[in-house]
């Protein structure tokens, strides 16, 4: 028979606030099967460890209950301690009577401790049926892989290579550099952009330990921590990139344009391109959806032979490739190629995109002198589409009056409700600039509020004020297209407690910063979840901030919510230094929740295995006998479909077993 | 005042639960009519086990589990979304209100959502009534 120990926590007064504490004890303590419970203020405090220890050691009680706050952030500091003391840590269940009782029934004191008592209940009766299981350690392989190389994917993968692990950044466009290698400069300390990132980008790309994956994405992954199979697949780019050498004559011949990326849309690139002129690698790519295949030469099609010449008629890219790098008469699969890694642990850092302006019907996003703050950045950076001259796009004159609104899509219920981050700063920065070089320009900036908590950004803020920038507190309502390209400003200044009513050449909006759509498929083939503001969702908000629900999957940067500079680049150590635990212990423990076939019972109708998600169960015969069920260990995650669908009752889910949970719903209708 | 009805709820760790400890941290109110058993994915949890609950006199059963396209295990709400469908189904058959029964996809993030799923079905099942099988054999 079980000897079951009841603890009860008051959390403070979290709990004992609400919940009668010592009556959920004594009721605890006429459950079958308790033969002790106890009460104590902090049941996680050093002390209240000990109580259970204690009794566990003298021989008292051989399961734990303890009724607190939630297993998903206690369980663990509980089982350790009753493993401590010498009891199988899987002889240990969690009641949860704060975050599912007295927190949300603090209107109830008498049902919240109800409530409470049936929880106890539930978690004795599971308690009385749990079984000792023992972990299990399988090898690690010591790579890593980091998804996205902006600089959030790169300073993750430099911190993992230069801890000595092998490790691979994949990203999806040909370049690495993300969206800092789009901007100027940096705030607070206005430092060029490029200065600071190109050569990151270059040790990354040089580094021994970093293989570097561009113009690549991941299509699939499996496993699980210590052990990933990745597949990425290495888009076709059309060009022999052993052969590329970045010299850009394909991009100057080719014919077909299509608006830059790179360039926000300001300006076009070409279908045979090299993404910005810093590129790592610097690599052409052929844009297949913008390439009219001149001269009739489709790719993978023999050129046509000219009749007076008798030699083949290539098309113009081809014929300007110094280096042969691109030959059209090659078949290549579109799909490009599939490379397989395997990896002990992986980070996500897949950055964000801004909000267009079209969005904003309001902001006449019809009239090209509106413009988003990104593009903004690309006008005023000496690589953009006018080489760093503050020209508005409708005539390509300098701007008199130039318009900043704030918190286009964030903050505002009808888009994003959360709050940008780094909005604030960057128009600042934008405005400083700007000033800096045309100290006659009229710089009006509209905010809801000044947001600038970093370290040197308020005084950065005051400083911009002291240059004679105007900040105005209040919306701004909308615009109006003028004649002379201008736009009519409606606004409100709080202070003044006026409207605003001016005619501006050129407005700039702070559009909210989101997760791009491919987002989403991404996180289905990781198994990520996303938060309230669909972002990326942390295992906890402050205690697992680059970990996932997944283990060996971690966050760094605004995929999983918006942020600077600085604080990606923290964020991405913080995410390479716990991917690197695994990686360093060189064994990860699988824990023993999963499903295990009783061979014995199991009739071999094999009406689980195709439900499995993860293929991980087959059917065997062994010698003349029927065929049985068979569950790959290594690849079982503990989900609990198999068993439930059983007809004979024949899979155990360890942990979740069947007697367990029939004593829960026992205790719970009692 | 009318009675507190007795909700037995299933959730999957990943989502539901998870939903649940989020309406905790947001102090979101709800009445103490749910009681929720963990379950790693609601692919775990068993016809049987609905049965079970209505049978023992539970006033009310919930699953809940991970919107479709979130599931930790890829698939396993899909597969709950089926079985449970055909037991609603037998339920209604058998003279039992299905309206008892109900499968809720809420994420981890949706912990406002939780509390007023909870609220409007303790209020409908206020309306029902006691389960009819209560104290039966």
């Amino acid at each position: 028979m079980a000897k079951v120990g009841v603890y009860v926590c008051h959390c403070g007064s979290n709990i004992a606030g609400v919940i009668d504490v010592a009556a959920v004890r004594d009721f605890a303590a006429t459950l079958p099967d308790v033969v002790i419970a106890r009460k104590d203020l902090f049941m996680c405090s050093d002390s209240g460890q000990e109580m259970v220890k204690q009794d566990v050691r003298d021989g008292l009680v051989d399961r734990v209950v303890v009724a607190a706050c939630t297993p998903r952030t206690h369980e663990p500091i509980f089982r350790a301690a009753v493993e401590k003391a010498g009891l199988n840590k899987y002889l240990f269940e969690m009641a949860n009577i704060r975050d599912q009782a007295s927190w949300v029934h603090g209107h109830d004191h008498e049902g919240a401790t109800e409530k409470a008592k049936l929880v106890v209940a539930s978690a004795v009766g599971k308690a009385r049926n749990l079984e000792p299981l023992e972990d299990k350690f399988v090898p690690v392989t010591d790579a890593a892989l980091v998804i996205g190389g902006g600089i959030g994917g790169i300073s993750a993968a430099l911190e993992l290579a230069n801890m000595g692990h092998k490790t691979y950044l994949v990203e999806k466009r040909p370049s690495i550099g993300g969206v800092m290698a789009q901007l100027d400069k940096t705030f607070p300390t206005n430092d060029c952009s490029a200065c600071i990132l190109t050569p990151m980008m270059v040790e990354a790309f040089n580094h021994p330990n970093i293989e570097t994956l561009t113009y690549s994405e991941v299509d699939d992954v499996e496993g699980y921590i210590g052990n990933f199979k990745v597949k990425v697949r290495r888009k076709q780019t059309y060009v022999d990139w052993n052969k590329c050498t970045g010299c850009g004559d394909c991009a100057s011949k080719c014919p077909s344009k299509t608006p830059d990326e790179f360039n926000a849309g300001l300006s076009d690139r070409r279908a045979a391109y090299i993404m910005f002129p810093q590129a790592v690698p610097k690599k052409a790519v052929i844009d297949l959806d913008h390439c009219i295949n001149c001269a009739g030469r489709e790719i993978g099609t023999a050129p046509k032979i000219n009749q007076k010449t008798g030699k083949p008629i290539l098309a113009p890219c081809e014929r300007a490739c110094p280096a042969e790098a691109i030959d059209r008469s090659l078949v290549h699969d579109p799909q490009g190629a599939i490379k397989e890694i395997e990896v002990g642990s992986i980070v996500v850092a897949t950055g964000y995109q801004v909000m267009e302006k079209d969005w904003f019907k309001e902001m006449a996003p019809a009239s090209p002198n509106v413009v988003t703050a990104l593009q903004l950045e690309r006008i005023i950076s000496a690589t953009g589409p006018t080489e760093g001259k503050l020209l508005r796009p409708s005539d390509r004159e300098k701007p008199h009056t130039i318009t900043f609104v704030s918190c286009m899509g964030s903050r505002d219920e009808h888009f994003h409700s959360y709050c940008s981050r780094f909005c604030c700063m960057y128009m600042i920065k934008q405005a400083r600039l700007i000033k800096e070089k045309y100290p006659d320009m009229v710089i009006n900036m509209h905010f809801i509020d000044v947001r600038a908590a970093g370290k040197g950004y308020d005084e950065y803020y005051t400083g911009a004020r002291k240059m004679g920038i105007n900040f105005f507190k209040g919306k701004v309502g909308g615009l109006e297209m003028l004649p002379g390209d201008k736009l009519r400003v409606l606004a409100y200044d709080m202070e003044s407690a006026t409207s605003i009513d001016y005619a501006s050449d050129l407005v700039v909006l702070a559009t909210a910063v989101e997760l791009p759509q491919d987002a989403v498929s991404l996180a289905q083939k990781l198994g990520l979840q996303f938060c309230g503001s669909n972002f990326f969702r942390e295992l906890h908000p402050k205690l697992g901030p680059v970990e996932t629900a997944t283990e060996g999957l971690f966050l760094a940067g605004c995929c999983q919510g918006p942020k600077d500079i600085p604080d990606t680049v923290s964020q991405a150590k913080g995410a390479a230094a716990a991917a690197a635990v695994p990686l360093a212990q060189g064994r990860v423990k699988i824990e023993p929740i999963i499903s295990e076939v009783r061979a014995e019972v199991c009739s071999g109708c094999g009406i689980c295995a195709p439900l499995c998600p993860y293929h991980a169960i087959s059917m065997k015969r062994a010698g003349e006998e029927r065929p049985r069920a068979v569950i790959e260990m290594s690849a079982c995650k503990g989900c609990g479909v198999c068993t439930s669908a059983c007809p004979s009752g024949a899979i155990v889910l360890h942990g979740y077993e069947e007697t367990q949970i029939f004593a829960q719903i026992e205790a719970l209708t009692a | 005042m009318s009675f507190l009805p007795n909700i037995v709820g299933f959730a999957c760790q990943w989502c539901t639960y998870a939903g649940a400890d989020l309406a905790g941290n947001l102090r979101a109110k709800y009445p103490p009519s749910i009681k929720l058993i963990k379950v790693p994915c609601s692919g775990r949890v068993e016809p049987e086990h609905v049965m079970e609950a209505f049978a023992k006199g539970a006033d009310g059963v919930m699953i809940g589990g991970c919107h479709f396209g979130d599931c930790h295990y890829k698939t396993g709400n899909y597969k709950t979304a089926n079985r449970m469908k055909i037991l609603a189904k037998l339920l209604e058959d058998s003279g039992f209100d299905a309206r008892r029964f109900r499968l809720e996809w809420i994420s981890g993030a949706e912990g406002y959502r939780f509390a007023e799923v909870v609220e409007e079905f303790t209020k409908e099942l206020q309306q029902l009534g006691p389960n009819p099988l209560k104290g039966g054999e």
